[in-house]
């Protein structure tokens, strides 16, 4: 039981960092149709940009000052990069955020080296709040549920709630409309460009410290964010924190287990071969659920793609 | 204008002219690692610590031979064994007759193969591979080679060391044990099994977890594993990001106990445990800076140190690989004998700047020294890493380790000139 309410935070940690990511990677493509390659290396230059700002100011200035360096910057390069692309065709924008992504990492390791940086945890933070158990949940893991919590109400706030919200979404579906009732559909582009961009920098911030800041961050969870709004449905704010959750729940849960594959095979009324070398199942003989963990939001991907195409929450024509 | 460009030009003639001068009477080491690339850093630092032990240990002494100082000549593998080989045979075909190798076994299975072949058929042109740091136990048992001296310690050696400090500590009884999923974490899982089962059967290996390679993105669960476990001492051959990930999530879920790792120093780890990691990391490996085991030690670390401030001396063995080569070529008379020069590191002992003394087998070319199980800490320490203040210090010193290690190596060798 405490196994399972500890994997259940754990979960939701990691689950929530993913929504960040995720949320506004979703929107960027509902508006622009664009899959932003480079989403990841927002979250990467975040992560560097809060730690060098925390050498001199401390941390929470890096979370205050560095995630919107990180969205002028992604509403720079939509401004002067991606809109100029924009007019020759889909592809060329893929090719461009593909190029940005490796010139961020270059950049970086130019910059900061191919080292670990020893970005920290604040250190009030930085003590058990409460044990499970004999488990210990870190104080900064709590702030950071709350905190990627607090982004997701106030996001869906803004969209659903307010005036700006509305034109976003109209945006979204009509956008030639939109521009002829006079409203400036590139700048709200733009403004959404840096927005999500941001919020990838705000998950940098806040996952540094805990994942660790290294060239590598946005190459490791790249693909999995991508994984996360194809599994929500391509557009649904909704659909990638529940997207998010889920992998965050499935990973944990399978990283914690110690099941067998063995037992599986046993339970077909199969015995272990005498020689593992010699027997065609010897792989699954040997394997464990944590061994392939990484792999299942694959997997599940996958099966939505086949039988629900369009996403848990996506529109059916999207 | 012009009497500008005709002195640089005068200048290039000059300096061109005086290195192949200085060429002439140099001892070239071929430097063989990746130089570019995501693992470029491993490789700098390690030709700075080549350069540096050439300089310091060799040249600044006058040389060898009468004055033939040593030269570290770098090439680019990329880390990729065609990359690999092309550069071995540039390097051959220079005349070079040594180079240096050590990131990744895989790369030094294609270069051992290639040498012996090399050797084999170009009598004229041998070259030795000094092996310092490639770890892959077969490089000294069944994939052995007359041409091959390892300076590093191998699993094998490491985790008879690891075994040992445990086995010392009657007081554990849970061993968790957490590596990458590929050849050399199983070799560690492999080591570690067979050590404790032998030394203290009475301990119960509490978890083995094997996970993909740079794939976790969030250890947190595995340290939860750990703490669950009841585990008093983990095992981890884990690098880079895998280790800072194993280190910290044992360490935030609440894990008290020490973690035996062997590479968790420098290259921005050390820095990133801090004060978190204080006597519950252990580094197990050959030569240590803490505390310094003679003066001549600590001048040797404080000249790398104010030489290279970004870098620290993070394989202390390539000291002894060089002056063990420099020894050896001066015994012999000649560096162009490579036979002679690898009869004579056969069995050579040597007392080393790190204090004890480094012996070759001669049966299979492995270099057998102190193991030192050291600690994180900011205590004592003389020389810190990543410019921190935190540093690895020497808790436990096992003499001589795995000397009488039994070996499959049957090697070829050459006639004894």
């Amino acid at each position: 039981m405490d196994l399972v309410a500890i994997n259940l935070i754990d979960g939701l940690f990691y689950g929530l960092l993913l929504f960040m990511l995720s949320a506004g990677l979703t929107l960027i493509f509902s508006m622009m149709g664009i899959l932003n390659f480079a989403h990841a290396s927002f979250y990467m230059l975040g992560a560097y940009f809060a730690y060098q700002i925390s050498l001199y100011l401390g941390f929470w200035a890096g979370l205050l000052i560095a995630p919107p360096l990180v969205g002028v910057l992604g509403a720079l390069i939509e401004r002067y990069g991606l809109r100029r692309v924009h007019q020759f065709g889909h592809v060329p924008e893929l090719v461009f955020t593909f190029g940005l992504a490796w010139l961020i990492e270059e950049v970086v390791k130019f910059i900061w080296g191919n080292n670990m940086m020893a970005y920290q945890e604040p250190e009030i933070l930085k003590f058990a709040l409460f044990h499970i158990g004999s488990n210990s949940i870190q104080a900064y893991k709590v702030f950071m549920i709350f905190t990627s919590m607090a982004i997701f109400i106030g996001l869906l706030f803004i969209l659903t709630r307010t005036r700006i919200g509305l034109i976003i979404q109209a945006a979204l579906s009509y956008p030639k409309t939109v521009e002829a009732l006079g409203h400036n559909v590139p700048l709200i582009f733009m403004g959404v460009f840096g927005v999500g961009t941001a919020l990838a920098g705000v998950a940098g911030v806040l996952a540094g410290p805990s994942l660790g800041t290294f060239p590598g961050m946005a190459v490791v969870l790249g693909s999995i964010v991508f994984v996360t709004i194809v599994i929500g449905g391509l557009g649904s704010l909704w659909g990638a924190l529940i997207a998010s959750l889920l992998i965050g729940w499935m990973t944990t849960a399978a990283a914690s287990s110690s099941f067998q594959f063995a037992t599986l095979l046993e339970f077909f009324g199969m015995t272990p071969p005498a020689d593992l070398d010699e027997s065609y199942l010897r792989d699954l003989w040997t394997l464990s659920l944590p061994q392939i963990g990484p792999i299942l939001p694959y997997i599940f991907m996958i099966l939505i793609l086949v039988l629900r195409p369009y996403g848990l929450f996506g529109k059916r024509d999207a | 204008m012009r009497n500008t460009i005709g002195l640089a030009v005068s200048a290039v003639l000059a300096l061109s002219l005086g290195t192949t001068a200085a060429f002439a009477e140099t001892i070239k080491i071929a430097y063989i690692e990746p130089l570019s690339g995501p693992f470029a850093t491993n490789g700098n630092t390690g030709l700075a610590e080549w350069q540096y032990a050439a300089e310091r240990l060799v040249n600044e002494k006058g040389g060898v031979l009468d004055g033939m100082k040593f030269e570290i000549v770098p090439f680019d593998n990329k880390l990729d064994s065609k990359e690999a080989l092309i550069a071995l045979q540039v390097a051959i075909d220079q005349g070079i007759h040594y180079f240096a190798h050590g990131l990744s076994s895989g790369i030094g299975h294609a270069l051992t193969a290639a040498v012996t072949k090399n050797n084999a058929r170009n009598p004229e042109n041998r070259i030795l591979y000094l092996n310092y740091s490639a770890e892959d136990p077969a490089l000294v048992n069944d994939a052995c080679s007359f041409w091959h001296f390892r300076w590093d310690a191998d699993v094998d050696i490491r985790l008879d060391a690891i075994t040992d400090a445990i086995a010392q500590q009657q007081d554990i009884k849970k061993v968790f044990l957490i590596n990458q999923d590929y050849s050399f974490g199983k070799a560690i899982v492999a080591a570690a099994e067979r050590g404790l089962a032998a030394k203290r059967p009475d301990i119960e290996i509490v978890g083995n977890e094997l996970h993909p390679i740079g794939k976790v993105k969030d250890f947190t669960p595995y340290g939860r594993k750990i703490v669950a476990s009841g585990a008093q001492a983990v095992i981890t051959g884990n690098w880079g990001p895998d280790m800072i990930g194993v280190g910290k999530s044992a360490i935030d879920a609440g894990y008290d106990g020490p973690i035996y790792t062997i590479s968790a120093a420098s290259l921005g780890i050390t820095r990133t445990f801090g004060a978190a990691g204080k006597d519950k990391i252990h580094v197990v490996s050959e030569g240590h800076l803490n505390p310094p085991a003679s003066e001549r030690a600590k001048e040797y670390t404080a000249g790398f140190e104010a030489k290279y401030p970004d870098y620290d001396i993070i394989q202390p063995r390539i000291a002894n690989a060089v002056e063990m080569l420099a020894r050896a070529i001066e015994e012999v008379g000649s560096a162009e004998d490579v036979v002679s020069v690898a009869y004579k590191l056969e069995g050579m002992e040597h007392d080393s700047i790190w204090g004890g003394k480094v012996y070759i087998r001669p049966d299979n070319h492995q270099a057998i020294q102190d193991i030192h199980d050291q600690v994180h800490t900011d205590e004592g320490i003389t020389f810190p890493l990543d410019n921190s203040e935190y540093g690895t210090i020497s808790r436990n010193v096992i003499k001589m380790a795995s000397m009488d290690a039994p070996t499959t190596c049957k090697m070829e060798r050459p006639e004894r000139p």
